[in-house]
């Protein structure tokens, strides 16, 4: 049972203010990259927004998840995000002033995880942007295998592929692609995007400090999702390398004889660094062994769960066409690719 | 026996919701840990509570459908999440039912909530059955629509509203999610009340009590 003198603490102020005071210090700390759109404080975007004839790139979804989605707001990358309360979907206000704020005349595409929640936000504010005349297009992301089978790949959820779906669509609109080719690239990203993974404990939120999920103290869960929603299998904790064993084991299914990925161990908030790299370390022999060459990798926290520990990891399945929009310089406030 | 509301009441009414969300939102909360993210009681305070300053600056000669108007598009922007857009929706279809009104009579009633729930039905995408909030709202809607073809009494009506919210609530326990975070879970979403359908329940027998009390 979940131990009560693990008590969850924090370095918060008002839990109900923990966005906005978050936002702020981003905004503050990386003022030369970041700027407010229309002065709202949950709608974040380029400095140097609009960029004319550039297709905007707004991501978005709820807080908790840094540095998804404000981190990935740069050059090469996003132009806005819109910034919902802890887990859950920005409403449309955010959405639609970042999409002024970013539409430099070819368009917007709306990008984000596949939640229903988010989908009804977004939609709604396509709608209300449609009717002011700004072309917009969305892309969910729908990378967690262990979220629905391969045949309704449609309803899995977005992970830590947010990555690389996002980085496609971003480089693709660098490059000045118009909108509609922008997002059949995103498409294909998120078509050769497959995550999955692991939680030992839970998270809580700011509001209540109350577990997510319970775990036993010696169990871990093979599948969870970025919100704490339970996984596929709940077990003893097991070694860094079987652990690892059993995501490549379920992701490798999925591979279509790709034989050159892009490999993204991602924390999911209070793992160490030392255990990624002792997870990155399995998956590098494992598709080794398989004759699968790694193109690029990246090991950290990219889509977090607030504390939550656990880790997962993504492959991209690398083409022609996706690996130079892949290694497209990209400049953001939390990290560089 | 009440046969009118007028704004002024609806607005006391939707105070006594605010304020009864604000005192089940842990409740609430702890019903979505089982299924969903857990935050269902902290989406609800958010919004409720930015519905609670919004009716305290709204002008007194507001109609029916200008005051649905504001406290949607205030919880809305509070909110976003899921029930975000489903209870703004709900809101404002029901209000255009009653545009320019000032006091209602059952019937009308009837309407704005039969309006609000094929709001929600249209938002959401959800079918009968799926364990969701619509599974309270789509049944108390028609019961509510039932009754006062035989009833002017505004209580009674949302009496057995009330009543139906609360069995359809308790129904969604024994149902298979398909909509939401929660129908990835499978089987095991079975055995725990949908969080929508619990605050949505709460939210009829607020609108029963409440107007009792007027």
């Amino acid at each position: 049972m979940f131990n009560v003198d693990m008590a969850f603490k924090k370095i918060i102020n008002d839990p109900y203010q923990v966005v906005d005071e978050m936002v702020e210090g981003i905004v503050l700390a990386h003022s030369d990259l970041l700027k407010f759109a229309n002065n709202n404080k949950r709608a974040v975007v380029r400095k140097d927004a609009p960029i004319k004839n550039k297709v905007g790139v707004l991501i978005g979804g709820g807080s908790g998840h840094e540095p998804a989605f404000l981190g990935y707001v740069g050059k090469g990358l996003a132009d806005g995000a819109a910034i919902g309360n802890v887990f859950a979907s920005p409403s449309p206000d955010p959405i639609v002033d970042a999409t002024k704020a970013i539409n430099g005349g070819k368009g917007v595409v709306y990008m984000y995880g596949n939640y229903a929640g988010d989908i009804m936000n977004f939609d709604m504010a396509a709608e209300m942007c449609q009717m002011e005349d700004i072309p917009v297009k969305t892309v969910l992301v729908t990378d967690d295998i262990a979220s629905s089978p391969l045949e309704k790949k449609s309803e899995r959820r977005g992970v830590a592929g947010d990555f690389y779906v996002f980085k496609i669509a971003g480089a693709a609109a660098d490059m000045g692609m118009e909108l509609d080719d922008v997002c059949r690239l995103a498409e294909k990203a998120n078509d050769m995007t497959i995550s999955m993974g692991v939680a030992l404990g839970p998270c809580s939120l700011p509001h209540t400090l109350e577990p997510s999920f319970v775990l036993e103290d010696n169990e871990m869960e093979i599948g969870l999702g970025i919100h704490g929603e339970a996984g596929v299998r709940k077990g003893p904790l097991q070694s860094a390398d079987e652990i690892t064993t059993e995501l490549m084991d379920k992701i490798l299914n999925e591979m279509d004889g790709s034989k050159k990925v892009s490999v993204l161990v991602n924390g999911l908030g209070s793992t160490p660094l030392m255990e990624l790299y002792i997870m990155y370390r399995k998956t590098y022999e494992i598709l080794k062994k398989n004759q699968i060459e790694i193109h690029s990798s990246f090991v950290g926290e990219y889509v977090t769960s607030l504390e939550m520990n656990g880790a997962s990891i993504t492959l991209m399945k690398l083409d022609d066409e996706l690996q130079p929009l892949l290694e497209r310089e990209t400049l953001c406030s939390m990290f560089r690719v | 026996m009440k046969k009118e509301l007028s704004t002024n009441e609806f607005i006391k009414i939707i105070i006594a919701i605010c304020d009864n969300v604000e005192k089940e939102k842990d409740y609430l909360s702890e019903l979505d840990r089982a299924t969903g993210d857990g935050d269902h009681g902290v989406t609800m305070s958010i919004g409720w509570s930015a519905v609670k300053e919004k009716v305290s600056t709204l002008e007194n000669n507001f109609t029916f459908d200008k005051i649905c108007m504001q406290i949607a598009s205030s919880f809305l922007s509070a909110v976003g999440a899921s029930a975000g857009p489903l209870y703004a929706t709900a809101l404002m279809r029901g209000g255009a039912k009653l545009k320019d009104l000032t006091v209602i009579n059952s019937s009308q009633l009837s309407e704005f909530f039969d309006a609000a729930a094929n709001g929600i039905q249209d938002r959401g995408k959800a079918n009968l059955g799926d364990k969701t909030m619509l599974d309270v709202w789509l049944p108390t809607a028609k019961k509510i629509k039932d009754i006062s073809s035989s009833t002017d009494n505004i209580i009674e009506i949302l009496e057995q509203g009330s009543l139906t919210a609360n069995e359809k609530m308790l129904s969604t326990k024994d149902m298979l999610s398909k909509k939401g975070r929660s129908s990835k879970l499978g089987e095991r979403s079975r055995g725990h009340i949908d969080p929508g359908a619990a605050s949505s329940a709460l939210i009829f027998k607020t609108f029963y009590e409440a107007t009792q009390n007027l």
